[in-house]
């Protein structure tokens, strides 16, 4: 590719127009996808809660731009966007969602512990701050190892103020280990904002603590997320240790099912939804010619068949068999019966 | 156990043997690291480490920082990624601190993520009474993992076991949280030489009898022993069972031997109820060998406080070898 001046956002400089266009088609997967399981639930098509990521697509998207399959990433409750971002098949998060043995779980995990291990996804995690420090000890393996694979690890502005939060940023520091934290910071912890949980005024000032960068950027600009994310994962990636990137962002809908959005007005949501990346995003691609206006529709248009179909398909897949609830609790348990497993 | 072993066997304590273990381990898989607090040139608190950073350097044999959430789930995410992590809880007490990687994740890894995963970690949890150290160093809460799906619990009372225990561990695909009683590190024993692994799940008969059952973990194991040798000489001849794996527990073995005496006494230090003892009871209660009783089950555990300090409280709160001695005479009393 030719050298494009500075001024050219960093994205068009640095990724192929297909690249790119896959992004934006990935961005719009996330916004279906989380679309179709709202719906899926006011239709009454899965039980338990969700966690949506409206909102939120440019930070996971462009924060997986320069991971291989190799690297790995570690993701939260509000995880389906990190999922698709690093290549999941959207057919399998859907079967999962709703509970069906052809999902990523077999239907054991459900909507907060979709994981993709062939991608390097290791999951979703129910606990806020439990990813933390199992991308520490990826990032072990992989400096121990020699593999070369970076990790990111994807938290939100609630984890910021767990033990595990700092515990694990000390450690990856102290041994200088290739992992990459990326707080998405969309303002509440469920319904406490940041003002009224967090001492400091940005979560990336908590990095100097742990001696090492740390970098806040707009989280619905993709171009600007997978900047300051790609010079993260390759000062890592040359044994340069660990970094934090907080991504601004801002989730459109409600904690999970049961919020009634008291803690925040309309015109506050108004107002990040007039910002939205994905507006930004097919903007930034038509300006720089990597995609014609009628382009952005058809990418749509992909998006919306795609997970219609995957949709259907999964709703009609098998549910797991009653009489195996209990596998896979072990690897390999030889139990008589009657002893409990 | 074969007679090449055997005749390979050394007296080691208990401490040696988890060492020379975890020694073996080192040399054989490049995979196999050792994480916890202060177990690199100071040796672990319980100097179970020993010189073992000297040998495979500091980053195989790496002191954490005071950590023990972030450093267990260092451990679980090392498992998960292709690493054979042995993480040292300082003393298990301060697994509490822990629990959230140990409960939500370790265990539960596998399962959630529909098998795609598994989570060789080995978790080592120094516990147990008697060292003086209070409230907050010398608890037995084996019971509360135990009683987790997922994570496989085991308590080994002898060098031999100590040692063939953890290298089990390390072959087993899923996570493995060895309860290592303090005041066995110095206890002596035969132990092989060489790699050898005792089965996990299964329990060992430690001195058969006929007339009562006393089905024991860790240190209680001693201490049944020798009270056997008591009501030996008193007539009465105690079955002595080493449950040695607390999950999942040898039903085959603790029943027959229920079948056999008809008397059956549980033995363990940690907190008496809903523990050890609840369960091996309620097993025997549920099968066939209730119908062989003679007598009410006894369970001897840990009385219903926190350690105390003082030695002679201390001393009293966690069963005794009186203690088991009067159980069993009254189990037995006229009707043998």
């Amino acid at each position: 590719m030719p050298e494009l001046p500075d001024n050219v956002p960093y994205a068009i400089r640095t990724y192929s127009p297909e690249r790119l266009r896959d992004a934006f088609l990935k961005m719009h997967l996330i916004r279906k996808f989380e679309e179709g399981a709202e719906n899926s639930y006011t239709r009454g098509l899965i039980h338990g809660t969700m966690h949506l990521s409206i909102g939120q697509e440019a930070s996971a998207v462009g924060a997986c731009m320069s991971l291989t399959d190799e690297d790995k990433i570690t993701s939260t409750h509000r995880g389906h966007g990190h999922c698709v971002a690093k290549g999941a098949d959207v057919e399998k998060m859907f079967a999962e969602f709703f509970g069906k043995e052809t999902g990523y779980c077999k239907g054991r995990g459900g909507s907060m512990h979709i994981a993709d291990p062939s991608k390097g996804n290791l999951g979703a995690n129910g606990i806020v701050g439990g990813g933390l420090p199992i991308a520490v000890g990826a990032a072990l393996s992989a400096k121990r190892l020699g593999t070369g694979a970076v990790t990111v690890c994807f938290f939100g502005d609630g984890a910021n103020n767990e033990g595990a939060f700092h515990e694990a940023l000390n450690m990856a520091a102290v041994w200088k280990l290739p992992v990459v934290f990326v707080c998405e910071n969309n303002k509440y912890g469920m319904s406490t904002s940041i003002e009224r949980s967090t001492a400091v005024k940005r979560i990336s000032d908590r990095a100097a603590a742990y001696a090492m960068p740390g970098v806040t950027v707009d989280g619905n600009d993709f171009s600007a997320v997978t900047e300051a994310v790609d010079q993260a994962v390759a000062h890592a990636r040359a044994g340069e240790g660990p970094g934090l990137v907080e991504t601004l962002t801002y989730r459109w809908r409600g904690h999970s099912k049961s919020d009634r959005n008291r803690y925040r007005t309309k015109e506050e949501i108004a107002d990040w939804q007039s910002r939205d990346p994905i507006v930004a995003m097919a903007r930034l691609l038509v300006d720089h010619h990597i995609v014609s206006e009628d382009e952005i529709a058809a990418v749509e248009a992909e998006a919306t068949t795609i997970i219609e179909n995957a949709i259907a398909a999964a709703s009609a897949a098998p549910d797991p068999k009653v009489e195996e609830a209990t596998r896979d609790v072990y690897t390999a348990l030889i139990l008589d019966e009657g002893t409990p497993a | 156990m074969n007679a090449q072993t055997e005749t390979n066997s050394r007296e080691l304590t208990y401490s040696e043997a988890i060492r020379e273990a975890m020694d073996i381990a080192l040399g054989n898989d490049e995979r196999v690291i050792l994480m916890g607090e202060d177990i690199g040139v100071y040796g672990g608190a319980f100097g179970v480490t020993g010189d073992l950073v000297e040998k495979y350097g500091t980053d195989r044999v790496m002191d954490t920082p005071i950590s023990e959430l972030g450093g267990a789930g260092v451990a679980v995410g090392a498992a998960l990624t292709g690493l054979r992590p042995i993480f040292e809880f300082q003393f298990s007490d301060f697994a509490t601190l822990g629990m959230e990687q140990i409960v939500n994740q370790a265990a539960k890894l596998r399962f959630m993520l529909g098998g795609a995963v598994s989570v060789p970690v080995v978790m080592r949890f120094p516990a147990g009474s008697g060292t003086g150290a209070a409230a907050q160093h010398s608890q037995s809460l084996e019971a509360w993992t135990a009683h987790v799906p997922g994570l496989k619990v085991v308590q080994p009372s002898t060098p031999e076991d100590a040692k063939g225990l953890l290298l089990a561990a390390l072959e087993d695909p899923d996570p493995v949280m060895i309860y290592e009683h303090k005041l066995l590190y110095k206890m002596k024993g035969p132990v092989p030489a060489g790699h050898y692994t005792t089965p996990i799940g299964k329990a060992a008969i430690r001195r058969e009898g006929r007339d009562v059952s006393i089905v024991a973990t860790a240190i209680m194991v001693h201490k049944a022993l020798e009270a056997a040798e008591t009501l030996a000489r008193e007539g009465i001849d105690a079955e002595v069972i080493d449950l040695r794996t607390i999950r999942p527990i040898d039903r085959d073995t603790v029943l027959a031997s229920v079948r056999k005496t008809g008397r059956l006494i549980c033995v363990y230090e940690g907190v008496k109820t809903l523990g050890v003892g609840a369960e091996v009871s309620a097993m025997v209660a549920e099968s066939d060998a209730f119908d062989f009783l003679d007598a009410p089950i006894v369970r001897l555990g840990g009385a219903e406080c926190p350690i105390p300090y003082n030695p002679q409280l201390e001393k009293a709160v966690v069963p005794q070898v009186p203690d088991i001695l009067d159980a069993a005479r009254g189990l037995t009393k006229g009707r043998i």
